[in-house]
């Protein structure tokens, strides 16, 4: 069985030719015009808007650099809360803001945080974007200086590395070698600096495929499905972990998102 | 009218929002249509059927410059480009765009003013490898230049 | 909040227009999650106005794309005109915006 599947992955990760411009005509033809301009937009207004029990907005919520400071704030996560005593992404962060300034219940929120077909996009998808373009330009600089950070990106690393599920794969089985693709889409190398950051840089991203912006951590979700993993939680040690992973292989790139991806 | 799914409900400021920028819509000058939509043209489930609809065979000519990616990275959004120079085909006055393998071919019909510049850019879905077509009306004639655009499976099947 | 972006230059006696539409273009034919038929909700009708005048009106189908994109240039235009884009769906929703030529 293992044998199958690594054979099979073998066949479909075909090496890119080293001029692989296959798809530079489309982005030429696409041009700076993405959709997801309206999504930031859309995430600015929430972010503003007095909303749940306590009718107040999420104007104080702490991003790390202090109560509603967002600029550069997505660029230095994941990282550790004291009020949490725990390190956390972006969207567990705003979650958390959600219930403690807006009294909105956790269980209402992780009910659908992520878009389904046909929906045009979630207020997490549209905050993250907003926050992802408050931190357009700024150097990937997640927080590794207190212990539990640095033992998430340990974890990570473990992770990243673990195979399992039907499939017998990891995240290295597509992500570890340099200028594969399946079909046409190139798979980044996580484990490689330059790729890593380029690949980290750009999520949030609107979708083609979907007509909607998604999220890091939806995409790792959506990994976990392809995998046949079993799912992947909001927020849990094993998102954040894998998100400090590939923030700190990214670390001293630049933020590029929100992207434009298929 | 946009939604954005939001498990609390949505809050009345935003409604009231949306209501506003309605009404402000609604009183614009109206619409200055002199044409009727070709409805029957946009119904019709096949390349040569969409075309009679619009009003015959239309016959290739070069003046039409057509510009679509060979290949897509997904379907749903390619990109393509028209443009006519008036000293190669003058008087264009429509220009239509039709993607052979969609279920209806047609997906859209400019009508161009005078001083506007035959250059239309936009952005169509392609279900299935196949050809587009720009059609172009001049002088109540049908030209058109077609080109084939190859839509892609991305990843793991999504 | 506006659901059109519109972006408009001119150049040696051309104005080029770039608009993005917020929209999701639904088909009809796609279904959700649980099945359900997504009810058809695409633009109809499209136009550009330079000032009062429309330069280029159309009538699109739900093959455009989600979150359309629309690009036309006219001929004359000055910086600070005004350009506006307008729709109507098929649901009889609408959508307008405007700028000032650069």
């Amino acid at each position: 069985m293992i044998k199958k599947w690594a054979w099979l992955i073998g066949i479909l990760a075909m090496p890119v030719l080293s001029d692989d411009g296959i798809f530079d005509e489309y982005r030429d033809l696409m041009g700076d015009d993405n959709p997801a301009i309206f999504v930031i937009d859309e995430g600015e207004a929430l972010w503003f808007e007095a909303q749940g029990p306590l009718d107040t907005s999420l104007e104080r919520c702490d991003l790390g650099l202090g109560p509603g400071v967002t600029a550069g704030a997505y660029a230095r996560f994941p990282r550790y809360f004291e009020d949490t005593d725990s390190v956390m992404d972006i969207e567990s962060r705003l979650l958390h803001c959600m219930q403690t300034l807006q009294g909105r219940e956790r269980a209402v929120l992780l009910a659908k945080p992520y878009s389904l077909r046909g929906d045009l996009g979630t207020e997490l998808e549209a905050l993250v974007t907003w926050l992802a373009a408050e931190s357009e330009g700024a150097v990937i600089a997640p927080e590794q200086a207190h212990p539990a950070e640095r033992e998430m990106y340990a974890l990570g690393e473990e992770i990243f590395f673990y195979r399992a599920g039907p499939h017998d794969f990891s995240c290295a089985t597509c992500h570890e070698q340099s200028n594969m693709r399946i079909r046409l889409q190139a798979l980044p190398n996580l484990t490689n600096h330059d790729a890593a950051a380029e690949a980290f840089g750009s999520w949030p991203a609107y979708r083609i495929s979907e007509g909607l912006v998604r999220t890091m951590g939806w995409r790792l979700q959506d990994c976990f499905r392809q995998q046949r993993w079993p799912g992947l939680r909001l927020g849990s040690d094993v998102s954040v972990a894998l998100q400090t992973y590939m923030a700190v292989n990214a670390a001293g790139g630049v933020m590029t998102a929100p992207g434009l991806k298929r | 009218m946009m939604k954005l799914t939001d498990s609390t409900g949505l809050s009345r400021r935003r409604i009231l929002g949306w209501s506003a920028m309605l009404g402000a819509a609604m009183s614009l000058p109206t619409r200055v249509w002199a044409w009727v939509r070709p409805e029957a043209a946009f119904v019709a489930t096949g390349l040569d059927q969409a075309l009679a609809e619009l009003g015959g065979t239309p016959t290739v000519h070069d003046g039409i410059q057509f510009t679509t990616p060979d290949i897509a990275e997904n379907g749903a959004v390619v990109p393509i480009r028209i443009e006519v120079d008036p000293a190669a085909l003058p008087n264009v006055s429509k220009v239509s765009v039709l993607v052979e393998m969609n279920p209806n071919p047609m997906a859209a019909v400019f009508d161009i003013a005078p001083d506007t510049e035959v250059y239309i850019e936009t952005r169509v879905k392609v279900a299935q490898t196949c050809n587009l077509y720009a059609v172009v009306e001049a002088d109540g004639q049908l030209f058109m230049q077609s080109r084939e655009t190859k839509v892609t499976l991305g990843g793991c099947g999504g | 909040m506006s659901r059109i972006k519109i972006r408009a230059q001119q150049a040696d006696g051309v104005t080029e227009v770039k608009a993005l539409m917020r929209h999701p273009m639904e088909t009809g034919m796609r279904k959700d999650q649980s099945g359900e038929a997504i009810p058809a909700h695409f633009i109809t009708e499209v136009a550009v106005f330079h000032g009062e005048r429309a330069v280029m009106q159309g009538y699109w189908g739900a093959a455009v794309s989600a979150n359309p994109f629309l690009g036309v240039r006219f001929k004359g235009g000055a910086a600070g005109d005004t350009v506006k884009v307008t729709w109507v769906d098929n649901q009889g929703g609408t959508g307008e915006g405007e700028t000032t030529i650069r």
